[in-house]
């Protein structure tokens, strides 16, 4: 169950998108999101769906793959969309009129628009974590803040730091699973029982899994150290991230896409 | 002798529909008799420890069937929890789980789990502690304080406090040191001749595997690919090898020593049985200066 998770997560490929210069697929992240708050007309919305499927396709990940990492932000989804058709007042008739409860053209529109939005943002960001190994990852980021070094921010720590965050992700998750499973072989009841029980279950698991969180830290801190890690000044990378020429391809065709996008904003009136 | 456990074209796979998906057992079929010591090998990543963890139901078979002590485990209306206390397990590094703040008390947790009264956990624990051979004094120390080997212990004591019928383990000995090793495998035997319960072992010695078990299952790419007596299986020497398994290291000697003409037995796994076959070919080729098969002489050196 645990194992379902799959936002973060990574799945190698040899796609143009997995080779895509990690720097760029985190800007063209970031201004996916802000021509998603900005395009908000029907056809905007459509365009951007449109162009998720096609590098969703372009980076060969199963729609299947999608679906299931969109599960868990259904509640929210649907939680966002009922609020927005229960309490947007447009002007002209309710649509229904039951009661105190009012729905408008205008809010079904919202509610769609809202809903719409939120997957494409989830989706989207889920493109790149999918396609890119945190390290990578990581890297780029570093990068991409390198020039607020000179204003005394610890880049290279606050990267450091990520990495080891994200990498820790996956080992805590399995190792949660083994000592689940452990606890489970001697009778916790950890998937049923009362609301209290359960949480008195988890406390076999939280304990063992702290105390190896803690020596998993102390023996990578050492492992670090014994291999002279003394952070970012002077370091050198194994591999140098490069803007190749398929990384300018890619650069135009997106920013071609997210512009035809953008320019609904004035050709169809937003809501 | 009855059947304790049958798996029938089992089948498990991870991730269905993923990229990724692997199929980790592949009609998977075989029996295992009340009181029985198996060992189970096979190299890494073979499915040994995707199967035992079939047997108290924490893997679901994908497909085909497991009956524990009679009764088909994912059948409508059995409880999984009976399963869990009348198998045993013990998880590769069991240390790891272990959480309370007295030694006692974790070894306590398995039954305290099945609802029995105080005075038959204090039994159990007692009992458990006993087979391990850990102290009163150990017992009251927090398990944080305790050596590896001591943890060890705790951790396997935990499951035998449950007095499950079958008892599997997961590498019991891994990553401790010789003494440790043989200290804890043989107070698992003794407690296999004790209780005649039964006993699976998953294990990477062939050593271990000789000299406790009765039979073996070799796993292989999710295939069962032998299952057979000890003997039998290590028999099929050239066999295992391709597997990238091995027999024991003096059975290996043994091969060898076929291998350059010497007439002799090689269907041997332990030590001891080592020197009765020595003192054995040394007699038949020397009649004269026969040694006495009792005794350990200088005959084994000779040969």
């Amino acid at each position: 169950m645990l194992r379902d998770i799959t936002i973060g997560q990574h799945f190698p490929g040899n796609s143009i998108i997995h080779r895509c210069d990690p720097r760029l697929k985190i800007v063209a992240t970031i201004a996916y999101i802000v021509v998603l708050f900005l395009a908000s007309n029907p056809l905007g919305m459509v365009l951007s769906l449109v162009l998720l499927g096609l590098l969703y396709r372009a980076a060969k990940i199963p729609l299947k793959l999608i679906l299931k990492s969109l599960k868990p932000i259904f509640p929210i989804v649907i939680f966002t969309a009922v609020l927005n058709l229960f309490f947007i007042t447009g002007e002209g008739d309710p649509l229904v009129h039951l009661g105190f409860v009012r729905i408008y053209a205008e809010g079904v529109r919202y509610a769609v628009l809202m809903a719409v939005r939120i997957v494409a943002l989830i989706a989207g960001t889920s493109l790149l974590t999918y396609t890119t190994s945190p390290i990578v990852l990581t890297d780029a980021i570093e990068a991409l803040l390198k020039p607020f070094a000179r204003l005394h921010l610890p880049v290279h720590e606050l990267a450091m730091m990520m990495t080891i965050a994200l990498r820790f992700i996956p080992l805590l998750i399995e190792e949660t699973e083994k000592i689940m499973n452990a606890q489970k072989a001697r009778g916790a009841m950890l998937d049923n029982g009362k609301f209290m029980e359960r949480i008195k279950a988890l406390v076999p698991v939280l304990i063992p899994l702290f105390i190896s969180a803690f020596r998993r830290a102390d023996e990578l801190a050492m492992a670090m150290e014994c291999r002279c890690y003394h952070g970012g000044e002077g370091r050198t990378r194994l591999k140098v991230l490069r803007f190749g020429r398929d990384d300018v391809k890619c650069a135009v065709v997106l920013a071609a896409g997210l512009a035809v996008i953008l320019s609904t904003r004035w050709i169809m009136p937003g809501l | 002798m009855s059947e304790i456990i049958k798996a029938e074209h089992l089948r498990y796979v991870y991730n269905p529909g993923m990229p990724d998906e692997t199929a980790a057992l592949d009609d998977v079929s075989f029996s295992i008799e009340q009181g029985d010591f198996v060992g189970v090998m096979g190299s890494t990543g073979s499915g040994k420890s995707t199967l035992i963890a079939h047997f108290n139901g924490l893997n679901r078979p994908t497909s085909g069937k497991l009956y524990v002590d009679g009764r088909d485990m994912w059948a409508e209306g059995q409880n999984l929890r009976d399963f869990r206390f009348l198998v045993g397990l013990v998880m590769q590094y069991p240390e790891y789980q272990l959480f309370e703040e007295t030694c006692w008390k974790d070894i306590a947790y398995g039954p305290r789990n099945m609802g029995l009264d105080e005075a038959e956990i204090t039994r159990r624990v007692r009992e458990a502690a006993d087979f391990v051979g850990l102290s009163d004094e150990l017992l009251q120390k927090s398990p944080f304080e305790l050596s590896g080997g001591q943890k060890r212990r705790v951790a396997i004591a935990g499951v035998l406090a449950m007095e499950p019928k079958i008892l599997v383990l997961d590498e019991p000995a891994a990553g401790l040191d010789p003494e440790g090793r043989d200290t804890i495998l043989t107070q698992i035997k003794n407690y296999h001749q004790a209780t005649g319960i039964t006993v699976i072992l998953v294990s990477h010695s062939m050593e271990d595997i000789a000299r406790y078990a009765n039979r073996v299952l070799v796993m292989d790419h999710g295939k069962v690919a032998m299952y057979d007596t000890v003997e039998a299986v290590f028999a099929r020497a050239p066999e295992l090898l391709q597997l990238g398994l091995s027999v024991p290291q003096v059975t290996q000697v043994f091969l060898m020593l076929k291998g350059m003409g010497l007439d002799i037995d090689t269907d041997v796994y332990t030590m001891p049985y080592a020197v009765k076959t020595v003192l054995r070919a040394w007699n038949a080729k020397h009649p004269d200066k026969a040694v006495p098969e009792g005794k350990k002489g200088g005959g084994a050196d000779a040969s």
